[in-house]
């Protein structure tokens, strides 16, 4: 819309007509105070608190309904203002019980902020409050009504965001109270409870503590915490989390996942699992010394020197003697791109074998294959907020990615996209959809045939054909359409839908995986016949420095068959349970030296011959790259004493069977370094220089663990990881696009979805207490309703 | 004919509330007239009344609850057979609305918005009924009663005591 100019306090100020004034101000570093007032939800004006005087007007006005227009002029801060925000304050204060010093809102509270900045200490009210006790929701939402302040975002939150609508508004006047969907009188213990995807948004939402979060509450104090931007271990969205840690006796507990600055690619979203199922690394069923298997069977604790001592050494015999073909290396979908990219460096440069696999969540093989020379062609987490038009096919966003089931309903709500649903089954953003495709039972292979242009596997492909011609229309008719696909499609299939996609000039490719790194895994090559970026074995192009053996390796399912067979002398499993998920005969391994990094004693860990104490995702440094190519930096937050990370783990290895490290991590560069003593170090320059040169590319690497140096070998190696160094430290989000070579032979694509919802999150779920608590919950259990500290 | 199969109403009522639907631009405009017919029949908004009105209007539970509990004169709990309403706004007030109101209290033993233990009468202290030419005044069910005494309102309630009234149900 054109735009019109209107001053504010004296400002000049040049907006698009048919802003909100508050969202003008904003832009113009204008503050204007709200509680209801939320961007891109409905507009409320209950809560009076942005009352500005436009010259003109009657009346004071609120700035958050009041849309921008030629000539307008506005004050927003003049006494007359302030004493209707005291008002209100005052208004809102006199049923507030001000518990503000065990609120878990305290000093983060935008109506304490409010009350210090207008001094509306005062009450004028001789009437009793209205005090009503905390109630229990479910494991993770708590509701405090006296200090709720009947703003009504969460309720918007939770119908328009969400598409849940489980909160509502009852009773009136003073009397009124945000009512949850299960009332009192249908629940077996006569208290109300909510019946939604817990994905906390009521909470991240609330301008004050009404809503409180069951992880967190009476837990600590916002200033207690240090505050540390990373990204979510579960999904493949990836998700910026921040995570509240406090120092422990035994390293750092993480007291609270949200989403603080909302400033992450997520915006303002984070689901249940983003929010609460932190608390695994906080378990005490972690492992925390190294153990090793003696003649009798039994496990071990030793020391870390002997435990690598160990291993170094049988993994050098056993490749010396039986060949670095005989054995294994299975890594893990929740490990960073650096190590990654280090455990398939040293499987086939130390161990010398292509036996490298991971389990795979999403054929990203053919994915990249299919779209082999073309530029521009795959989406971004980013645009699935903003592209007009978007098909899904296969998948169910809402309980696999639910930040990109988030950002399609806001698209369609804010912007108003259309959305093309495609699915076997009826998901739940078929209801935001302009078109729903019922796909036959098995059917997607048969769907991806007809869009190609194969009239026959009409039949086949939905359970209504008749339906088909008008879908495909449709879909055709959209010149920028966004291909969202489930990872049913893989191979033959997916190959031709995406090449039906390319006939559409402005479509743009994602394939949805399960796991925070489930695609870095696959762009690094932990991939027994791919190198990283997509790289082909036969053909190592700029991998050739490596020496790696020409042949393809065994796949994960053809490794375990090797160990079956007895030939199999190693088995190296870092941050994976293939055991359990591939239902792997324990018997398969007897024969097997098997060596398992992991946080707990999963169903592979079991059979290890060396376990060794992982840090998870929470506990380290490094990058990870979402289902959509994003790359992003992930950043040590927890800590637990008697855990390494992998990277290091996997170098210390190598060093102990006596590999070239400095060839491993090219570390040490960075020696001659301009490391801030010419600058002025005292004066407090060297952090700000530091900077600068890791921005550059010229921080030093002093040590064989630092993953930058091994960034920087992808940097300078994987094709399409050319990313900016300072895009990724500034916590930003990059898109790449790895550039495969097309296919030149049909493969074995073994993809195996993990098979998650919104309250599960693979191995690593299961030991996560609110996981457990939520699904208890949602099964039917009764809560067990728990006494607050400040009781 | 109803929409609605195993409807909870009599078939009177469900199928005014068939046709109910159908008077509307958008078909939630009918919960209000719905729940006060439905609890003239069931005598509260029970659960299964929320039920299938949410149903019928194809709306949440919650939606309906919303709505309901918004409103002072639709009740979720039975009411006894005779629901006596005293009116406290500022006519009667004037006329000894309070009197009768303390009245009714100690000759029914029970007080605001509570049941006598034979689930005979209910009490409520209400606002304005518009009956203020003849405050002070009172409503059981739905009969007026004024220029209220207390003399007056003991026969009232031996009246309906006696199963007399006409109001029954």
């Amino acid at each position: 819309m054109a735009d019109v100019t209107f001053t504010v306090d004296g400002k000049q100020i040049t907006a698009p007509a048919g802003t909100l004034l508050i969202d003008a101000c904003k832009s113009a570093g204008i503050e204007i105070p709200a509680f209801c007032y939320y961007p891109g939800l409905s507009l409320q004006a209950a809560c009076r608190m942005c009352v500005v005087r436009i010259e003109k007007m009657p009346k004071l006005a609120t700035a958050c309904t009041t849309t921008v227009a030629e000539g307008m002029v506005v004050a927003t801060e003049t006494p007359e203002i302030t004493q209707a925000r005291k008002a209100t304050l005052q208004l809102l204060l006199g049923n507030h019980p001000l518990d503000c010093p065990v609120c878990d809102a305290g000093g983060e509270c935008e109506l304490q902020d409010m009350t210090f900045k207008y001094g509306a200490a005062d009450s004028f009210y001789t009437e009793p409050k209205n005090h009503r006790e905390e109630q229990n929701w479910s494991p993770v939402v708590y509701f405090d009504r006296p200090r709720c302040i009947l703003c009504y975002r969460c309720v918007r939150m939770c119908g328009e965001g969400m598409d849940v609508f489980a909160l509502g508004i009852q009773n009136r006047g003073s009397s009124a109270v945000i009512a949850p969907n299960i009332a009192p009188s249908l629940s077996p213990d006569n208290l109300a409870h909510l019946d939604c995807e817990q994905c906390g948004m009521c909470i991240d939402a609330c301008p004050v503590g009404a809503l409180t979060s069951g992880a967190y509450r009476y837990k600590t104090r916002p200033w207690e915490m240090n505050h540390v931007t990373t990204v979510c271990t579960h999904c493949g969205d990836g998700c910026k989390t921040t995570l509240g840690v406090r120092s422990t006796s035994d390293g750092a507990e993480i007291v609270r996942g949200d989403n603080r600055d909302k400033s992450g690619i997520n915006g303002d979203f984070l689901c249940n699992k983003g929010r609460y199922a932190f608390d695994f690394a906080n378990s005490q069923e972690r492992i925390t010394t190294p153990l090793v298997r003696q003649p009798n069977g039994d496990l071990k604790p030793v020391s870390w020197e002997e435990a690598f001592t160990v291993a170094g050494k049988k993994l050098r015999e056993l490749r010396d003697t039986r060949g670095g073909k005989s054995i294994g290396v299975i890594g893990g979908n929740r490990l960073t791109n650096e190590e990654a990219y280090l455990l398939q460096k040293f499987a086939r440069t130390v161990l010398g074998t292509n036996n490298v696999d991971h389990h795979r969540t999403a054929d990203y093989v053919t994915f990249t294959q299919a779209l082999a020379g073309q530029k521009g062609r795959t989406a971004s987490w980013n645009d699935t907020k903003s592209y007009p038009a978007v098909l899904i096919v296969g998948g169910d966003p809402t309980n696999q990615a639910p930040g990109t089931a988030w950002n399609l309903r806001s698209d369609v709500r804010l912007n108003k996209a259309r959305l093309y649903v495609a699915n076997t089954s009826e998901i739940k953003l078929r209801r935001q959809a302009r078109a729903f495709l019922q796909v036959a039972p098995f059917g997607y292979g048969a769907l991806a045939g007809y869009l190609a242009g194969d009239a026959s596997a009409a039949s086949n492909a939905a359970l209504d054909p008749t339906a088909l011609g008008g879908f495909l229309e449709a879909v055709k008719g959209e010149e920028k359409l966004l291909i969202l696909i489930g990872s049913e499609l893989r191979g033959a299939d997916l190959k031709r839908l995406i090449e039906f996609g390319l006939t559409i000039p402005g479509a743009k490719f994602a394939l949805l995986s399960d796991y925070a790194n489930s695609r870095g895994a696959a762009d690094m090559g932990l991939l027994p016949d791919m190198l990283p970026g997509y790289t082909p074995v036969p053909t190592p192009g700029p991998f050739t420095e490596h020496n790696i053996p020409s042949e393809p390796g065994l796949d994960l399912l053809e490794i375990f068959d090797a160990a079956a067979a007895g030939n199999l002398s190693a088995l190296y499993v870092v941050n994976s349970n293939p055991v359990a998920r591939y239902g792997v005969d324990p018997a398969a391994l007897k024969d097997t030296f098997v060596i398992v990094q992991e946080m707990f004693l999963t169903e592979t860990a079991q059979l290890a011959d060396i376990i060794l104490p992982a840090a998870n995702l929470y506990e380290k440094s490094g990058s990870v790259t979402n289902s959509y190519g994003d790359l992003q930096l992930v950043q040590k937050a927890g800590d637990r004493s008697g855990v390494r990370s992998d990277f290091e783990m996997i170098v210390r290895i190598a060093d102990k069977m006596g590999a070239d490290v400095k060839a491993l991590v090219p570390f040490g560069k960075g020696l001659r370094a301009d490391m801030g003593q010419s600058r002025g170090a005292q004066s407090g320059e060297a952090d700000r220089h530091a900077v600068w040169l890791t921005a550059n590319n010229l921080e030093p690497k002093l040590s064989p663990f630092d993953p930058w140096a091994i960034l920087d070998e992808i940097q300078r190696l994987v094709p399409g990881y050319d990313l900016l160094r300072l895009q990724l430290l500034s916590g930003n989000d990059q898109h790449l696009e790895p550039a495969a070579a097309a296919a030149t032979a049909s493969r074995r694509d073994l993809v195996l979805p993990s098979g998650d919802g919104l309250f599960t999150s693979g191995t690593l779920g299961r030991f996560s207490p609110a996981l457990n608590d939520v699904q208890r919950y949602q099964a039917g259990e009764p809560l067990i309703q728990i006494q607050t500290a400040a009781d | 004919m109803s929409t609605i199969t195993n409807s909870i109403f009599t078939p009177e009522t469900a199928a005014r509330f068939d046709h109910l639907v159908t008077l509307y631009p958008v078909k939630r405009s009918a919960l209000v007239p719905m729940l006060l017919y439905a609890q003239d029949e069931v005598g509260y908004v029970s659960d299964a009344v929320v039920a299938e009105i949410a149903q019928r209007l194809d709306l949440l539970e919650l939606d309906v609850r919303n709505v309901l509990s918004y409103y002072s004169m639709l009740r979720t709990k039975p009411a006894g057979r005779y629901n006596v309403q005293v009116c406290t706004n500022i006519s009667c007030m004037l006329r000894g609305g309070y009197e009768i109101l303390d009245h009714c209290k100690h000759k029914l033993g029970i007080g605001h918005k509570e049941v006598t233990a034979d689930g005979v009468f209910s009490l409520e202290e209400v606002e304005c009924i518009g009956a203020c030419c003849w405050a002070p005044a009172m409503q059981v069910n739905y009969d007026f009663h004024d220029n209220l005494t207390t003399v007056k309102v003991d026969e009232i309630i031996e009246t309906y005591r006696a199963g007399k009234g006409k109001d029954v149900k």
